[in-house]
């Protein structure tokens, strides 16, 4: 059974369809890197798999359940363009409420562990509004690594990051490849993006233009599939 | 059923701390609500017999907007930082984060009223008290008809620019029967008069809108936050 399924996947802004018929899958532990150009149809795509959204027609699965279905819901984590944590709350606070929300048996314990592994043990009681852009997307990746996620969606996860929080969301990823966890990220870093990914995705105008394992000749060349199959 | 009403208890408790942490939208219902009492009881300078028989309908009307102010902050608050998706992704029902926040909101809206209603009392020289329970029982009934809905709208009207204007036109409309049963009981107990049988097929009102509404919207919202 896939991990992610997309099938005949239409999503419809009014009569402007963002997506057309794309079908595409990710296996258990596998890393799907989602490209395109700008307005390609990444996000809603990503958002539609999370379950922000219904498609207008089609059916997307998460170990064959609905992503609406609460159980699945457990099972994946999201990190969008938003840092999706709370301003007013503190680091540890805000770790708590996601812990709480997704049912742990001990969310102070797992957040501050996760404050740990994120480097933000020494400011775990500090407001968010008072973090450096830096440590509010640290916080961000812990809050969506929280719940030991099966299913990892990444909006383009690499963009506007510190080094440190490169290093920091690298590290994690390489971490729930080795524990077969899946990954579906869309991103513009292609080189980052393909040092991770076992399979590649290339969106154009909603449509799937490319779907396949990584090869050797994109890692050389990260622009390759963009030559091979995109608009050029 | 337990979990779910956990997850109620973690959302309210989160939008009360996030609200208490900043004072924005408590502020300035409060402030609101301060300023259209003292000006009425300037413009009007009522005698203590008209203000009995106005009161209803300038507690209400004070009450429904000062409490509007509130209200769109519900899901506004979530926009910042994207804080919406991370709620819908997580594992809880659209029930329970409507409820969590209307509670929320109930406990802020009325903390604003049980603060203005002294304050009613002494800007227009009127005794109040003398059916005291039964006004708690009236406000604290209408007061969760206004939440509900308004917390509804609030997260229909979230993703719009004008929400601020887009909630009260929803919502008043809506509210128009809530709204008058409360103005006819809280007339008639600030005048002293008990609710009788004259008067109870207000509170029987008010008592199906609050049951109606938070039906409707308990199954609803899951619709409105991620579609059809």
């Amino acid at each position: 059974m896939n991990a992610v399924g997309v099938e005949s996947v239409w999503k419809f802004y009014g009569d402007y369809p963002a997506l057309r018929n794309v079908s595409l899958s990710a296996a258990p532990g596998a890393c799907l890197a989602l490209i395109g150009r700008n307005g390609a149809g990444k996000t809603t795509l990503l958002r539609t798999i999370a379950g922000f959204s219904r498609p207008g027609k089609g059916k997307i699965a998460i170990f064959g359940n609905s992503p609406r279905d609460t159980a699945t819901r457990r099972l994946m984590g999201f990190i969008g363009h938003g840092i999706s944590v709370y301003d007013e709350l503190s680091a540890l606070e805000n770790l708590m409420l996601f812990g709480k929300l997704y049912g742990l048996a001990d969310p102070k314990k797992t957040a501050l562990e996760w404050l740990e592994r994120t480097g933000l043990d020494r400011v775990k009681d500090g407001l968010v509004r008072e973090f450096s852009r830096g440590m509010r997307q640290r916080l961000a990746v812990a809050r969506a690594f929280l719940h030991s996620p099966k299913v990892l969606l990444l909006d383009e996860p690499f963009t506007a990051l510190d080094d440190r929080a490169i290093a920091v969301l690298q590290r994690l990823l390489h971490e729930a490849l080795s524990e077969g966890k899946t990954i579906v990220m869309s991103t513009h870093q292609l080189r980052e993006a393909l040092e991770l990914a076992t399979h590649v995705a290339l969106l154009n105008r909603g449509q799937v233009a490319f779907h396949g394992p990584r090869t050797a000749e994109m890692v050389a060349d990260p622009g390759w599939v963009y030559a091979r199959y995109g608009e050029g | 059923m337990m979990a779910f009403v956990r997850q109620v208890l973690v959302i309210m408790a989160k939008d009360l701390r996030a609200e208490l942490r900043t004072k924005e939208a408590i502020n300035a219902s409060l402030s609101f609500a301060l300023v259209v009492l003292l000006l009425f009881s300037f413009a009007f300078d009522p005698s203590e017999e008209t203000t009995r028989e106005i009161s209803g309908g300038l507690l209400w009307i004070v009450f429904a907007f000062a409490g509007t102010l509130l209200l769109n902050r519900s899901f506004a608050r979530e926009l910042n930082n994207d804080c919406l998706d991370a709620l819908i992704s997580a594992p809880i029902s659209g029930a329970a984060l409507f409820l969590g926040k209307a509670l929320a909101n109930y406990v802020l809206v009325l903390a604003v009223e049980l603060i203005a209603l002294p304050l009613f009392g002494v800007f227009y020289n009127v005794r109040w008290t003398s059916q005291f329970w039964q006004l708690m029982m009236v406000i604290a009934l209408a007061t969760w008809g206004m939440t509900v809905t308004g917390t509804m709208f609030s997260a229909l009207t979230v993703n719009i620019r004008l929400r601020e204007v887009m909630l009260p036109i929803l919502n008043f409309p809506i509210l128009i029967p809530a709204l008058l049963g409360a103005m006819q009981l809280t007339s008639a107990l600030v005048a002293g008069k008990p609710i009788a049988a004259d008067n109870d097929a207000w509170l029987k009102m008010l008592i199906g809108f609050d049951v109606m509404y938070t039906a409707v919207s308990v199954f609803l919202v899951e619709t409105v936050l991620v579609g059809g």
